[in-house]
């Protein structure tokens, strides 16, 4: 495994990790928009450009779309339990 | 929804581009990488794109409800018709290579597969903007 | 940080992790040509796609031709997802009208 390869699944780690935990709904989207960018690179990576076109299409355009109408039609904040 | 002059201008110019390119991935899906599935989603993005910086009524102008919905199914019925029409002319369900055009069994499969590129085009590039645009529709309002 | 609550789901997650590591570890080197993932078909496929279909992308060629049936089911399913998130949505507005 490469170093550039490892800077990537760390990334996708921490990405993971921070998803979870940012309390900001709309933050919590924006991060997993470069969650699903930094997957279509690592399927580049792959060789599978196929797949990375429909991660970088469907994960960060489309999915990142219907999440944030849906967060401007409901609330932002995370509700504290 | 709030939009400035500054928006509305970068989106008219990127629009097209992003139709031809979203179209050039559809039609070149069985030579380079990509397909009807990416392709169609890129043109739909370029339909939500003209709906937030406008306003959702004039991208509704552009493509109303019915047409949608029209193209949703005909993406659909398209495929499966072509499955169908293999059955007809005595071939088995989505045998491309029996049709009978006057050409080379292999040449009519690669058109067959340019053409079930297309109709999924058409289908996802209608449902990404209809599910876009009714979901943003009530807020706006 | 850790209470009590939390001691017995932390065990399972910990032995999933081990398991699936130990189920990664076991996978085939990425692109070993020797793998039977890439023993049953794809030689198949790899030597006749473009002779047979006369589409350089191989990967088109298997997802609208020789694995047709299931590009349609898949077609099928988000048409029927599609349907019923739109009537869902266009429904409730029509309701909302009259």
């Amino acid at each position: 495994m490469g170093i550039f390869e490892f800077i990537l699944m760390s990334f996708l780690i921490l990405l993971a990790i921070a998803v979870v935990f940012v309390r900001d709904l709309l933050a919590a989207t924006v991060v997993f928009l470069v969650y699903s960018l930094i997957m279509a690179i690592v399927f580049t990576q792959l060789k599978a450009p196929d797949v990375a076109l429909t991660e970088a299409a469907v994960g960060a355009g489309i999915t990142t779309l219907l999440f944030i109408v849906t967060i401007a039609k409901t609330t932002r904040r995370e509700e504290d339990d | 929804m709030m939009t400035t002059v500054v928006i509305q201008t970068i989106a008219r110019v990127v629009v097209p581009f992003l139709q031809l390119f979203g179209l050039y991935i559809i039609v070149h899906g069985p030579v380079s990488p990509g397909g009807g599935f990416q392709g169609g989603v890129i043109v739909g993005a370029s339909m939500i794109l003209l709906a937030l910086s406008y306003d959702l009524s004039s991208a509704e102008t552009k493509v109303s409800h019915k047409v949608r919905i029209a193209m949703d199914s005909t993406g659909a019925l398209l495929f499966a018709g072509m499955g169908l029409l293999c059955l007809l002319v005595g071939g088995v369900f989505l045998e491309y290579g029996i049709i009978p055009l006057p050409m080379a069994p292999a040449e009519v499969r690669g058109l067959m597969i340019l053409l079930v590129g297309v109709a999924i085009g058409i289908h996802i590039m209608a449902l990404a903007a209809s599910l876009f645009l009714h979901l943003a529709e009530e807020h706006d309002t | 940080m850790i209470r009590a609550k939390h001691v017995v789901p932390l065990i399972v997650l910990l032995g999933i992790g081990v398991i699936l590591t130990m189920a990664v570890i076991d996978m085939p080197a990425f692109g070993d040509p020797a793998s039977p993932a890439h023993r049953h078909v794809a030689p198949r496929y790899i030597a006749m796609a473009y002779e047979e279909t006369g589409v350089p992308n191989m990967v088109t060629a298997v997802l609208a031709d020789y694995r047709g049936y299931d590009t349609l089911g898949e077609l099928t399913v988000i048409f029927a997802a599609g349907a019923a998130v739109l009537s869902l949505l266009v429904g409730r507005k029509l309701k909302e009208e009259s």
